[in-house]
């Protein structure tokens, strides 16, 4: 009953604010949504299976060029999104074989080599992603998204579309969490030697958590690249892969609810902010993201809203 | 072309020689990955840009003695600096996992880098040009009287810090810590203390190099620090983390990899060839060339 309230509100709300005419809260509804899709796809890697992925922006940018460049040359996104999903997934699978067998924090710095790998392609082969500036190109356009005769161009439309995949991915990374597999990951997270001992296939499972999360990273990017209508290089930095983890760490690794809180206020509160307290405010918003990570990973390593299971681990040496 | 690309390498390996020593310092006593130890070179080299576009020359004669002080203002500045970051950011974290002093590194390093931006602005300036530059002939290459002032700064320094190392008690109790820090105390050694001074050198070492760094490119900006870092991690895995002479190294192989791939390959591609070397030590030889295996501990 709570949660169907919520998704009605979640329905409602954006029409009452597109009749009054508040289409910036709108947009950044949208712009939620979106780091909503990224944050809980880089949930399953992060949080579920506890391997810290600094280069997640990485497949995000694969989505978003990928589409770009098919509906540049005209097809539907339809087709294109199947096409981003699979090839985010592919290009997760490869790096991951290797790279999966590292510990901790040298996966950690592979994952941030990757990253900016992927980005300095982007920025460096012309040809392909006509580098800094950007794609489309000049003369160019990404074609809109079409359903049957509707074909989506505003914000509101996009919120719904957003809203669509977002309940997806929230579902998908539900299910996974009560899952076998999902109990796997978290028994890799807490003792792999243990995980392994008990018959878990830990290449596998860190595997298909690994292509999984890699996956909606490149959804998130395929929506966001039809909306905003641009992409470039510029986009997918490190710092974006940093603040998508800062999210996750602020609002509790591990948790579905977690990874939302911790989009609402890294993304949600500082936007709606913007307006009313003007740019300085926008400037200091990193600096006050890093001091609440520093504090948060010493005085509540679980985040704001941890899992149990979690929180149970990270205080097991108070005992 | 072959020689001037082996001179532009060594310049830059000295920088990132210098560079890696704190991260393999880092690692060598506490087991982490000091993500922050990049926005300490960017500090050293603000600090390098203050006092010179503040301090006039005097007298041309005091010359030496005028970049002497710039350069221990900005050793002892970030290195301080890198101990309160340890104070703060690390040191509540000794006993917690693994990942957890490195997410709180990386809230240090967007902390000091925005910090920087507000209040140094987000553009990049001018380093102040106050070293008479020179141009000498070397079997047919052009060599700069800066890029021999690097690279004999570097290696004295690496000089001192191995004889500090290996000879000094101070030393042996850095080794000591390393190895094991529960038997180092016991034997009477303060683990905090030498944990401090390993932050104050490799810190100030990191922020000499943020000043050669700033006095070759000709310009410091507030993310300067994020390419360098890689590149200077990737040094220090090349070598073998931990290991001091391999650090030194794994500098100045990355260097020169790096002056040949821009010189003969594409200048536009040359942080590529870095990240990729990065990758490929870490999956294939993640004890580095001069490293030791050690088993994964259970």
């Amino acid at each position: 009953m709570k949660w169907l309230t919520a998704l009605l509100l979640l329905i409602i709300a954006p029409l009452i604010g597109y009749h009054y005419g508040n289409f910036y809260a709108l947009h950044v509804a949208g712009l939620v949504g979106i780091y909503c899709i990224l944050c809980v796809g880089l949930n399953i890697t992060v949080g579920y299976a506890g391997l810290l992925d600094l280069g997640f922006m990485a497949f995000c940018a694969i989505g978003a060029y990928t589409a770009a460049l098919l509906s540049i040359k005209g097809l539907s996104f339809w087709i294109t999104l199947p096409v981003c999903l699979l090839l985010g997934g592919l290009i997760r699978y490869l790096i991951g074989a290797p790279v999966l067998r590292l510990r901790g924090d040298y996966l950690a710095i592979v994952t941030l080599a990757f990253g900016e790998i992927f980005r300095l392609v982007a920025n460096n082969f012309d040809w392909l992603t006509n580098g800094p500036k950007g794609l489309p190109r000049v003369g160019e356009k990404i074609s809109e998204i079409r359903l049957f005769s509707l074909s989506f161009t505003n914000d509101l439309q996009f919120y719904y579309l957003i809203l669509f995949f977002l309940l997806c991915t929230l579902l998908i990374s539900y299910r996974l969490e009560h899952s076998r597999t999902g109990r796997a990951l978290v028994a890799i997270r807490e003792d792999e030697l243990a995980a392994k001992l008990s018959g878990i296939n830990v290449p596998r499972v860190k595997s298909l958590a690994f292509v999984l999360s890699g996956m909606f990273g490149a959804l998130a990017g395929a929506i966001y690249v039809h909306w905003i209508g641009f992409i470039s290089p510029e986009m997918f930095t490190f710092w974006e892969s940093v603040l998508l983890v800062a999210m996750l760490v602020i609002g509790g690794m591990g948790n579905i609810a977690g990874a939302l809180l911790g989009v609402l206020l890294l993304v949600g509160v500082p936007e709606l902010l913007r307006p009313v307290l003007g740019t300085r405010f926008v400037e200091y918003r990193m600096l006050i993201f890093g001091l609440i990570m520093i504090v948060v990973i010493i005085f509540r390593p679980e985040g704001l809203l941890p899992s149990k299971r979690r929180a149970a681990e990270l205080h097991a040496k108070d005992e | 072309m072959f020689i001037e690309q082996v001179i532009n390498g060594l310049t830059l390996g000295s920088i990132y020689a210098l560079f890696a020593l704190g991260y393999t310092m880092v690692y060598g006593i506490l087991r982490m990955i000091n993500f922050a130890h990049s926005e300490i070179f960017m500090v050293g080299a603000y600090i390098g840009f203050w006092v010179l576009s503040s301090l006039p020359v005097f007298l041309p004669g005091f010359l030496p003695a005028y970049f002497l002080a710039v350069f221990i203002l900005a050793m002892l500045g970030a290195g301080l600096l890198a101990v309160v970051v340890e104070r703060i950011a690390y040191k509540p974290l000794r006993h917690a996992s693994r990942l957890a002093p490195l997410i709180s590194a990386i809230g240090v390093s967007i902390f000091l880098q925005n910090l920087i931006m507000l209040t140094a602005g987000a553009s990049s300036r001018p380093y102040p040009e106050k070293l008479p530059l020179e141009q000498f002939n070397f079997f047919g290459a052009q060599v700069s009287s800066l890029q021999i002032f690097i690279f004999g700064l570097a290696v004295l320094l690496m000089f001192i810090l191995t004889l500090f190392i290996s000879r000094t008690r101070l030393g042996k109790a850095m080794r000591a810590t390393a190895e094991n820090h529960i038997v180092a105390q016991l034997m009477g050694i303060n683990v905090n203390t030498v944990i401090s001074l390993t932050f104050i050198i490799g810190g100030g070492l990191g922020g000499i190099a943020g000043v050669l760094n700033g006095l070759y490119y000709g310009s410091v900006k507030y993310n300067m620090g994020f390419l360098p870092g890689i590149k200077a991690f990737t040094a220090a895995v090349l070598g073998g983390i931990g290991n001091l002479k391999g650090a030194m190294a794994g500098g100045f192989i990355l260097g020169i990899v790096e002056a040949f791939a821009a010189g003969y390959i594409s200048s536009e591609n040359k942080d590529i060839f870095a990240f990729v070397i990065l990758i490929l030590v870490l999956l294939f030889k993640p004890a580095g060339l001069f490293g030791e295996e050690v088993p994964e501990k259970i």
